[in-house]
């Protein structure tokens, strides 16, 4: 029996359903354990699909353009002479709940199931094994005229998270509530899907879940597509866009937003890009300069570099700082790790790498996750300023306008300068008023004074 | 530092605390002239003499009666029970006097006496011998229950029983009465209720005292073979239970798992397990597992009994089924 089930994989912590972009073996083909069978595209990227046995694909059961939900059979490889009519006519029917998630051990990887998504027998705590026939002679109590107990219901099945219930051990769930990790996207690897203490681990040294950024981003530079839209029509929603809304929505639903806007005044900082691309032949976005900026504030004032723990607050050791990026169909924040401690230069070639990956959708899941702070920029778009939502589980972004060139009044004189106006939300449970006003003070300090950034 | 047996550290805890205090005396069956069942009171009589070391006839709701009676006017009395399979017995006198009175008069009334013998499974005395009792006895407020896994603890221990104002119930073994180790030369003391890291490690918490630590220390042996350190806590003494040291352990390896000769059915490891999820709810990763006796009477047959009993590979399988491994 070599029949291998080609399951859905779970390919990014949050995903729950993935549509079939293109099989890249079709009906017929030889197939090796490892051999890519199909791109994916998830909630945050288009990922590869690898087969996990061998033989030929025998059936597409869901074809390119074909969407389905985590676990779900999608193909069958198998010998050329096995009988795989059972299997394919029970794929016709909807597939049973019970086959959902697969715990994946990476994000990155597919889940290894082909051993199909039969239920194991959910672990029963063992009972002392009582040999009958030798039971003590125990006093018979008196038949109960009570009611008989009930019988334990059947054990679920594992995996299933029913009803969203998600099973974790006691402490993997305070490791997940102490670091901020939504529990519900920890693939569990413990008994019928538990999540356990490694898993949280795992998960925690590929960084905590990251939504897709909020507020939009840089717009290519070239005059942004309209996409193909025919007015009047309904849109499917993309995986991508589901997860913008819902992350955004809670984001914006359950922490208490504020707004705190200032001008910067951008004078040195354009005079010093004009020298180092001028001199030195290096260019440098103002978007670069704002994530350093923002990276060294952050390490001033490690309550902006927070989270809201329910019963506290976490705070957290690196700066890492994503980047807004917009993509033909919504919008990713890659990640600049460690930014505080990156120079401008490494920053912007990260950020450039970056934004280009995401825009082809060939982000890899830890570049896109465990930010700490987010930054989103329009002034690419001449948007003099604007208000973005925060990027959960952090406390703060910064919404990042244009430098224009406008009349100041310097020395009672009115002349031409370069000011940028910054707007960062903040969320009231953690930062208040005055803080994220300290913060953004530092921030023009440091823009204001731009070769600080250099040093 | 000497090497002795358990057998010697405990003789030599009654001879000391005699020879150190007059209202101490020793009672029992066989305790004189024949020099203890097991051998514990060998030479006692020949020192301290019939007055202080008296054989008794076989009765012993009789013995625990006068130990009761003879704490209550202000002697000390070790009680020895041949077994404590016998000592269902003196339960009326120990559950119903020893442990009461203390509290029913208010202080006025003390029952400084230790009731002392070997309980649990020794070797094919089948099913009416080999019984362990500790989860008997720990249910009852009024008593402190010890069971020493070592000859330095089992010395250390019987010496502050003697010395503790309270009815002590001092549980040993059979088989550990020839295992030898390590006893301080000088005086030396025990507390009740203060337990023991055996064997530290960082990776389980195993819980076990008295034979079961043995069973215990040679799981972890094999576990670190394997890579797994465990960390083997003996309480020491049940009644009062030291389960700030189990929580401690706990809250480092984040899982347990509870060793015991007993039943499974209301075994005082459930109580321990009973502790440890309330107090360490957080920082558990795994159910707290227990391994236990059979819920059968002991076999007489040698195969059986060795699968009645908790086996080390039981304890492995324990452990690594806590550990989520294989």
């Amino acid at each position: 029996m070599t029949v291998t089930k080609v399951v859905l994989a779970k390919l990014s912590p949050t995903m729950e359903e993935g549509t079939i972009v293109k099989w890249s073996k079709k009906e017929g083909d030889a197939v090796k354990v490892g051999d890519v069978l199909a791109e994916i595209e998830t909630d945050k990227a288009n990922m590869e699909m690898e087969a996990l046995g061998a033989g030929v694909l025998r059936k597409i059961l869901v074809p390119a353009g074909g969407k389905a939900p985590v676990g779900n059979l999608i193909g069958v490889i198998a010998n050329p002479d096995e009988d795989i009519s059972a299997l394919v006519a029970s794929a016709g029917s909807p597939a049973p709940k019970a086959a959902a998630p697969a715990p994946a051990p990476a994000p990155a990887q597919p889940a290894p199931q082909q051993s199909a998504p039969a239920p194991q027998a959910a672990p029963s705590q063992p009972e002392p094994q009582a040999a009958r026939p030798a039971r003590a002679p125990q006093a018979a109590p008196p038949a109960p005229p009570a009611p008989q107990p009930v019988p334990a219901p059947a054990a679920p099945p594992p995996g299933e998270r029913d009803g969203g219930r998600v099973k974790a051990s006691p402490l993997a769930r305070s490791m997940a509530a102490q670091q901020n990790i939504p529990l519900a996207s920890v693939p569990g690897s413990g008994p019928g899907g538990r999540i356990i203490k490694r898993d949280i681990e795992a998960w925690s040294t590929g960084g905590p879940e990251r939504p897709a950024a909020p507020g939009p981003a840089p717009a290519p530079s070239a005059a942004p597509a309209a996409p193909a839209i025919t007015p009047g029509q309904d849109i499917p929603l993309s995986n991508m866009r589901k997860t913008i809304a819902r992350r955004l929505s809670e984001s914006m639903f359950t922490s208490p937003h504020f707004y705190v806007t200032v001008e910067i005044d951008m004078d040195a900082a354009v005079a010093l890009r004009e020298q180092l691309l001028q001199g030195e032949n290096v260019k440098v976005s103002f978007n670069d300069l704002v994530v350093k900026a923002c990276a060294k504030a952050l390490t001033r004032f490690p309550m902006v570099n927070a989270s809201w723990a329910g019963d506290k607050i976490t705070t957290h050791g690196d700066v890492h700082v994503g980047v807004a990026v917009a993509i033909p169909d919504g919008l990713i924040t890659p990640v600049v790790r460690n930014a505080d401690r990156k120079a401008v230069t490494e920053i912007s070639r990260e950020v450039k790498d970056l934004a280009a990956r995401a825009k082809e959708k060939k982000l890899r899941p830890e570049e896109f996750m465990g930010s700490t702070f987010t930054i989103s920029n329009l002034g690419m778009l001449d948007v003099v300023e604007f208000t973005a939502i925060i990027n959960p589980p952090e406390s703060a972004i910064l919404a990042v306008g244009a430098v224009r060139k406008q009349p100041v009044v310097v020395d009672d004189a009115i002349r031409i300068g370069h000011r940028m106006r910054v707007t960062l939300s903040s969320d009231h449970r953690v930062v208040d008023g005055a803080l994220a006003a300290r913060f953004l003070a530092d921030v023009r300090r440091l823009l204001e004074n731009p070769v600080s950034l250099f040093v | 530092m000497a090497v002795l047996t358990m057998r010697e550290a405990l003789n030599q805890a009654m001879k000391e605390e005699m020879a150190r205090d007059p209202t101490v005396f020793l009672l029992g069956e066989e305790v004189g002239a024949y020099q203890g069942a097991y051998k514990i009171t060998q030479g006692l009589l020949a020192q301290f003499g019939e007055w202080r070391v008296r054989d008794t006839p076989i009765a012993e709701e009789a013995i625990a009666g006068v130990a009761v009676g003879a704490a209550f006017t202000g002697l000390r009395p070790i009680a020895e029970m041949m077994t404590f399979n016998f000592s269902l017995l003196a339960l009326d006198q120990i559950v119903n006097h020893a442990a009461k009175y203390r509290y029913m008069s208010g202080g006025q009334v003390r029952c400084p006496m230790v009731m002392r013998g070997p309980s649990g499974a020794a070797a094919q005395v089948a099913a009416q011998h080999s019984q362990a009792f500790e989860s008997w006895y720990v249910n009852i407020p009024g008593l402190v229950v010890v069971m020493p896994s070592t000859p330095r603890d089992a010395k250390g221990l019987l010496k502050s029983a003697i010395r503790d104002d309270n009815p002590v119930i001092f549980m040993e073994n059979e088989v550990l009465y020839n295992f030898k180790g390590e006893v301080p030369d000088e005086e030396y003391h025990i507390p009740l209720g203060l337990g023991d890291v055996k064997r530290q490690g960082k990776d389980v918490t195993l819980v076990a005292w008295s034979r079961s630590v043995v069973t215990a220390m040679t799981a972890a042996k094999t576990l670190a073979e394997q890579g797994i350190e465990a960390e083997v806590v003996d309480p020491r003494t049940l009644r009062p239970l030291d389960d700030d040291l189990i929580f401690e352990s706990v809250r480092k390896t984040n899982r347990c798992v509870v060793v015991e000769e007993g039943w499974r059915l209301a075994g005082f490891g459930g109580e321990i397990a009973d502790r440890v999820q309330r107090e360490c709810f957080d920082h558990l990763d795994a159910p707290v597992l227990r391994v236990t006796a059979e819920d059968v009477p002991m076999p007489y047959a040698k195969a059986l009994e060795k699968s009645y009993l908790p086996q080390a590979d039981e304890v492995i399988a324990a452990v690594k089924k806590v550990l989520y491994i294989q």
